[in-house]
């Protein structure tokens, strides 16, 4: 029976791309490991190889196809002795059907979200963004690029560095275009070094200028958390004021796809725990763009989380000039009377969908994305949970001295009489990040526990 | 007393390159001995304080490295930046930062350079371009760097002294630092005050290489060992370097054979090293004495040199008195300086 060829996924969060190019023709043969095609991405160009031999039947998308979903049949290759009158047997292209199903979830029993919704439409209106503002949809890793553009125009005290941001283009893409804008001299590849170039960062900084810093991910700033902490945040306070540091450590956080357990962490409590520190962690396009820029502007060091899952998401940000969104200001992404969820970056999926559910079940709950962890907006939870008497946090982070845990106290020293049920806490499990797809699930959060935890305070 | 001469040949490790550096002028061994006496008697004296328990928690003294900072200073320019470690009260006073401020720092006043919120590690005075002061082992290298990667973004050519000690020299971030220092061609000379110990472990039971002129070798970073108790020797190896560094050949390291005298801080058991051992370095190659007595051998007079002497004491003297009668700091600058 004819082999049917799949689009391949260059990644485990990529869920389209575009079938750039044929190799081979209908009729060659086409040996194990031969180019057949090339498909990309805005992220990167890659080959397609044939894994079985025989002879190519039939182009089932042609070459210059944009967003053709990962796991469409692109190509049926016959088998020795086949005909092209066989290719009749071979399941018909139901493209529509496989892209509904992305390739890791497809194997999964569970029904865990893979992919995260765009935002919601909001209960209220931004509160920056004036009234009928012109708005563009851009993918989160566009809305950074053009913060870090816009900001690098605006001052030449700005630069970028960090590893493979310039010739590549950004690890993860976003610093697309950057070198070939303001070149060599602002946009620096780094050799692979965190606590060096973390270093030579803070002491620019000290003199005055504004590094961008990016980490390929937050995993890797281990390497660079002594310079971060002792040298970043600290020089303030021991210089009695003296001597600042303005720059923005930027790069992915949290869990990724199937990369287990070393590349696989949140670091949201870990840095929200250091005064002299401020840190921010968006989840919806516009915030990422109004609060990078916001963060390159602040005279402190900021630590600015975003999330690989999340960079591909495209959202509405607002057409202006000079877009900024305040640090240290959470917003209420969805308004409700029965039960506040406060989330932040990509808990907010978990969060928002887990509010869709419950409004089926008649529970109305006032989704916080709370934006920026440090400093905390604690009167936007404050007031809520006044509102509601009952609130659920929802973290990718372990629950131990997390961020949920901060939440929760805050809200017992402030609104302790309005509270009908302590505050339940949704949270990555008390495990290392496992491997295998299954057990990676079961490790996060999901909009199930959400639930559970809204049902539960609400007692339903 | 015997002048002695031979101080150079005698070091165990110092190993320059041929013949004696150039003389200094008058005014300029002068000067020398005026910012290397300054040095001492304040360190003799914050060590007296803290055994009165005026200055708390560490107190590491400069006695007996202080031809490293003053000869390094001498050969440098308006805007060159200067950063180093823990022991760090020399370089303070060698930058031209005022004695009150330094010392009451020590003792946790509001008169300190932080407003006594850093204490004897970190200290920072943007006016004379002193970067600090950092408490931890090999993180100023880095942040050296960082500094001669803004002076080569702006194009100043003002180079940064990035001082270190023999300990430190074993951290990991020193060579991430090399690298890019090298691959960027930025100006910086790294110092490494090579005083013999790292806290109570002596070089040779740390270091594999210990020839420090040569850690830069894998990175093609040119070194020298330099002979870091004679003035002279340091500044004319400072202009050196700090040439390289203009001409944007990129960094610098030089290797400044020197010694403490003191422990590594006031509570130093010095059982690791001979009484013997450090009375010798002191008599034969004190940086101070090497000065006075090519001025005594030049004529100048007794008292001139107590002259020097007086002013000195009378800077030290208030700086202690100063440092003990200025008050704490206001309760609410526990709040302040977390943010700007």
């Amino acid at each position: 029976m004819p082999i049917q060829v799949l689009m391949p996924a260059l990644s485990p969060t990529m869920e389209k791309g575009n079938l750039a190019k044929w190799l081979k023709k209908e009729g060659e043969t086409i040996k194990s490991g031969d180019v057949i095609a090339e498909i990309e991405t805005d992220k990167a160009t890659m080959e397609v190889e044939a894994t079985d031999e025989g002879t190519l039947g039939k182009i089932l998308i042609p070459e210059g196809t944009a967003d053709v979903a990962v796991n469409t049949p692109i190509a049926t290759i016959l088998a020795d002795g086949e005909s092209a009158a066989d290719l009749a047997k071979a399941p018909a292209p139901a493209a529509k059907a496989v892209e509904s199903a992305p390739p890791a979830a497809a194997k999964a029993e569970a029904p865990a979200p893979k992919a995260a919704p765009a935002p919601q439409a909001v209960a209220e209106p931004d509160p920056e963004v004036p009234a009928g503002t012109e708005m563009v949809t851009q993918t989160i890793r566009e809305a950074l690029r053009d913060a870090m553009a816009e900001e690098m125009r605006r001052d030449a005290d700005v630069f970028v560095m960090g590893e493979e941001v310039a010739e590549y283009q950004g690890a993860y893409k976003v610093t697309q275009g950057l070198l070939q804008e303001f070149g060599a001299k602002r946009v620096i590849d780094t050799p692979i070094t965190e606590h060096g170039f973390a270093g030579v960062g803070v002491g620019a900084a000290m003199t005055g200028l504004r590094p961008i810093v990016e980490f390929m991910t937050f995993n890797f700033a281990m390497q660079a958390i002594d310079q971060i902490i002792n040298s970043a945040a600290k020089t303030l306070y021991m210089s009695g004021g003296q001597m600042g540091c303005s720059i923005v450590f930027r790069g992915p956080n949290g869990a990724a796809a199937r990369v287990a357990a070393q590349h696989s962490q949140d670091y949201s409590a870990w840095y929200s725990h250091i005064p002299g520190l401020k840190v921010v962690a968006p989840y919806s396009a516009a915030d990422a763009k109004g609060l990078l820029k916001a963060a390159i502007r602040d005279p402190n060091p900021v630590i600015f989380l975003e999330n690989e899952v999340l960079y591909g998401h495209t959202g509405e940000v607002p057409k202006l000039d000079d877009f900024i969104i305040p640090i240290g200001k959470a917003r209420i992404v969805r308004a409700g009377s029965h039960v506040t969820i406060i989330s932040w970056s990509n808990g907010m999926t978990y969060a928002l969908k887990a509010a869709d559910e419950l409004a089926k079940d008649g529970i109305e709950a006032e989704v916080i994305d709370l934006r920026t962890l440090r400093p905390m907006d604690t009167e936007t939870i404050v007031n809520s949970v006044k509102k509601t008497g009952r609130a659920v946090t929802v973290e990718e982070g372990w629950a131990q001295s997390g961020v949920g845990a901060e939440i929760a106290a805050r809200i017992m020293e402030n609104a302790f009489d309005y509270l009908d049920a302590p505050v339940a806490r949704v949270s990555g499990k008390d495990v290392p990040m496992p491997y295998a797809s299954n057990l990676e699930k079961l490790a996060l959060p999901s909009a199930a526990e959400v639930v559970e935890a809204a049902k539960a305070v609400c007692y339903r | 007393m015997a002048a002695p001469k031979k101080a150079a040949a005698s070091t165990p490790q110092a190993k320059t390159d041929g013949g004696s550096p150039p003389e200094f002028t008058r005014e300029q061994e002068l000067k020398a001995l005026r910012d290397m006496l300054l040095i001492r008697r304040f360190e003799e004296k914050a060590g007296q304080l803290y055994g009165m328990g005026a200055i708390g928690g560490f107190c590491h003294l400069y006695i007996g490295q202080e031809a490293v900072v003053v000869g390094m200073q001498m050969a440098l320019k308006e805007g060159d930046q200067v950063i180093t470690g823990y022991r760090d009260h020399g370089h303070m006073l060698a930058t031209g930062m005022d004695a009150n401020g330094v010392m009451a720092e020590l003792t946790g006043r509001r008169g300190g350079y932080s407003k006594g919120k850093g204490g004897s590690m970190h200290m920072f005075s943007k006016e004379k371009h002193f970067y600090g002061g950092h408490g931890i082992v090999g993180a100023q290298v880095s942040l050296g760097t960082g500094l001669a990667f803004a002076n080569h973004y702006r194009g100043n050519g003002n180079v940064s002294v990035t001082y270190f000690g023999d300990g430190a020299a074993n951290q990991g971030q020193v060579y991430e630092s090399f690298n890019m220092a090298e691959l960027w061609k930025l100006p910086v000379i790294y110092v490494i005050e090579n005083n013999r110990y790292a806290m109570g472990t002596s070089v040779s039971r740390a270091s594999a290489q210990q020839d420090f002129s040569k850690r830069g070798v894998s990175f093609n970073i040119p070194g020298k060992q330099v002979d870091g108790m004679d003035v002279r020797a340091v500044k004319a190896a400072g202009e050196e370097a700090a040439a390289w560094c203009r001409a944007g050949k990129g960094p610098y390291i030089l290797e400044m054979q020197t010694y403490r005298y003191r422990g590594h801080s006031m509570s130093d058991p010095a059982k690791y090293r001979t009484r013997e051992e450090v009375e010798k370095v002191r008599h034969d190659q004190d940086p101070i004495e090497q000065v006075r007595n090519r001025l005594l051998a030049a004529k100048v007079s007794e008292q001139d040199l107590k002259a020097i002497d007086a002013e000195v004491r009378d800077i030290v003297n208030a700086s202690a008195d100063f440092a003990q009668h200025d008050p704490e700091p206001d309760v609410a600058e526990l709040w302040t300086d977390v943010y700007r």
